[in-house]
């Protein structure tokens, strides 16, 4: 989201080679990975790819089978979880239901030195920055889901800690909750400038709140890179159809001299540059992918220098304030599927309508296996 | 509604069935003639009176209550360790080896306590005391104090100990500080049912017993003695008030555990 506003620093976190495995279960595959100071960092993927057990050896609760862990320059080899510069907020929180809002989020300061007077003023604060203050004196069995959210980030944020790790912190609360404090989250990295790490199965968080996010599958990383590019040239067809909703079409990848020629079944030729494949261009066989909102259909009394092709509506869904299509082209075998703005004048068309749909080869991507 | 009220005549007659027979304790307990008959001569508290002079119930009564407040606290140190191990640790024969742990559940108990009076006296080669029976009582009791503990520990959160680790503390400190306040009211129930277990025994207490009786043991005794009758049911009367009252403090102690921890009650023992 921001990524070109952030000073480019020394990672703080550095993974080589980082497997795990469970007796037979090899839930993580060699993890390289480096991640920025003050960076918002997600780990995006199916439920079961690793993304928890990865975000859990950062912590110190998993042991790595093999490979190296560096946070802040040391190597975390036999430092526990009380000795790490990390600390959690876990998926279900793990608010201590026998004590208080104010001896939860100061449950961290047990040790440290401070008199009691300057603790309970960080508390305070820490309960301020969360939209919380006054709330210190309160059960903590009686809070909603959301008050026990930000509970728990005062808690493991009054420890000043060098990462935050967040492991599926929004997946508990409604949808009007959940898009609230993703920008509040966003809002709230950015004050403390402390380093984020967030594990998430919703793509769509990912996308809102992250600089970078890392897409695991089955115990590897499969495409790390900042949200944009993620979104519009992802590497394999895994990740295309994991994150937002993606067209794929059989293609053929031809080079003619120094272009890349494209024939996309449906759709016809057309030359990309080397950066729409961001997986290699490999001459032969593949798949292209190409993103709903980046087509179109060419309504009456339009124009346009885009390409075209023929095509009949096979499905209209209306959303208000789009509509979505799939549309039978000649050629491809599945309709594809094209959003449209329900712009002024524009109407909505029927099943069965015969209408032309209008593509662009910079929107093309060449996805590998 | 007809359709319950089947139910319901069950539900009381099943109730009565259970309770009357009690209900006749205090009833001769307070009654001033030395045979139990009806019908009632006169209220009379000198059943009461006469136990009060009796030195060696004060005797039995002394070791029952010692042999008591040991088991229940043996017995509920080793079912926290037990109850800690089931939900820590996951090995192989996991599910059969607690079933084991839970058998004397369901063993006559005079098997139990012969086994154990051949082990002292043979194998051990001991002297009875009150010791031999809190050995004896402290293997009874466990499976109570594991089966209300295990449902103490499982209510927590996994990551409880894990969030208090995470924020500084070590693995004796999380438990210390979070995990120990939140089975406290599951420890304090399981001292109470293992205390009211170890005070009710008989079978096992009349085989391992020393010299000093404990009270049940002293109360079989008297039956000896028709003339002593009364005195049983007096005595009697005390007891079941005492066990009445402890059962329901440690109910209370084991839901206020429950709601501690904001949870659903799923079942106990009232």
């Amino acid at each position: 989201m921001s990524a070109q506003s952030k000073p480019v620093a020394a990672p703080l976190i550095q993974l080589r080679g980082v497997h795990k495995h469970y007796g037979d279960y090899h839930a993580l595959r060699g993890i390289d990975l480096e991640i920025r100071q003050g960076e918002f960092f997600s780990l995006l993927g199916p439920s079961g790819c690793g993304k928890t057990t990865l975000l859990r050896t950062i912590a110190g609760f998993e042991t790595p089978s093999s490979g190296t862990l560096m946070i802040d320059g040391r190597d975390m080899a036999g430092v526990p979880a009380n000795h790490r510069p990390t600390n959690m907020v876990f998926q279900s929180y793990a608010i201590f239901p026998h004590l208080s809002v104010a001896e939860n989020v100061g449950f961290g300061l047990r040790r440290d030195p401070r008199p009691r007077d300057q603790k309970s003023r960080a508390v305070a604060e820490a309960l301020e920055m969360v939209g919380l203050g006054g709330y210190g004196s309160r059960a903590a069995h009686a809070l909603s889901g959301g008050q026990r959210q930000r509970v728990a980030l005062a808690r493991a944020l009054i420890l000043k800690p060098k990462v935050l790790l967040l492991d599926e912190p929004l997946s508990a609360l409604d949808k009007k909750m959940r898009e609230q404090m993703q920008v509040e989250l966003i809002r709230l990295q950015r004050t403390v400038g402390i380093t984020f790490i967030l594990v998430t199965h919703d793509q769509e968080e990912a996308l809102v709140m992250s600089d970078r996010i890392a897409v695991m599958f089955e115990g590897e990383i499969g495409q790390m890179a900042d949200p944009e590019r993620l979104y519009r040239r992802p590497n394999t067809k895994r990740v295309a159809e994991f994150i937002g909703k993606m067209n794929l079409l059989p293609g053929d990848v031809a080079i003619e001299g120094n272009q890349i020629l494209v024939d996309t079944a449906g759709l016809g030729r057309g030359a990309i540059e080397a950066e729409q494949a961001p997986g290699g261009v490999m001459p032969g066989r593949t798949t292209v992918g190409i993103r709903p909102e980046t087509l179109g259909l060419l309504f009456p009394g339009e124009t346009t220098d885009r390409r075209l092709a023929e095509g009949v509506v096979d499905e209209v869904v209306y959303y208000g304030d789009m509509t979505y299509y799939d549309v039978r082209v000649a050629g491809v075998e599945r309709p594809l599927t094209i959003s449209m703005k329900n712009l002024i004048g524009r109407p909505v068309l029927e099943v069965g309508a015969a209408t032309q749909v209008v593509w662009d080869e910079r929107s093309l991507v060449v996805l590998s296996r | 509604m007809n359709k319950w009220s089947g139910l319901r005549v069950y539900a009381l007659i099943y109730l009565a069935f259970l309770y009357a027979p009690i209900l006749l304790l205090p009833l001769f307990a307070f009654n001033d003639a030395a045979i139990i008959a009806f019908p009632l001569t006169g209220f009379s508290t000198r059943w009461f009176e006469q136990l009060w002079t009796t030195q060696a119930l004060h005797q039995a009564l002394r070791n029952s209550l010692f042999i008591a407040t040991i088991t229940s606290i043996l017995a509920t140190l080793l079912g926290v360790c037990a109850a800690r191990a089931g939900t820590l640790a996951n090995f192989p024969g996991k599910r059969g080896f607690l079933g084991f742990v839970m058998l004397p559940l369901v063993l006559p108990e005079i098997v139990i306590a012969v086994a154990l009076l051949v082990v002292v006296r043979q194998v051990l080669d001991l002297d009875l005391s009150n010791w031999t029976v809190i050995a004896a009582h402290t293997v009874i009791c466990i499976p109570f104090s594991i089966a209300i503990l295990n449902g103490a520990f499982q209510n927590l959160d996994s990551s409880f100990e894990e969030a208090a680790m995470d924020l500084g503390e070590t693995r004796w400190g999380a438990f210390r500080l979070v995990i120990l306040p939140l089975v406290f009211p599951g420890i304090i129930s399981s001292l109470l049912i293992c205390f009211i277990i170890s005070l009710d025994d008989f079978v096992i207490a009349q085989f391992l017993t020393g010299a000093n009786p404990t009270m049940p043991v002293y109360i079989y005794g008297l039956t000896r003695f028709v003339d002593a009758l009364p005195l049983i049911m007096a005595l009697g009367t005390i007891l079941v008030t005492i066990s009445i009252a402890l059962l329901i403090v440690a109910e209370y102690f084991r839901r206020r555990g429950v709601a501690r921890a904001g949870l659903k009650d799923t079942g106990g023992f009232l």
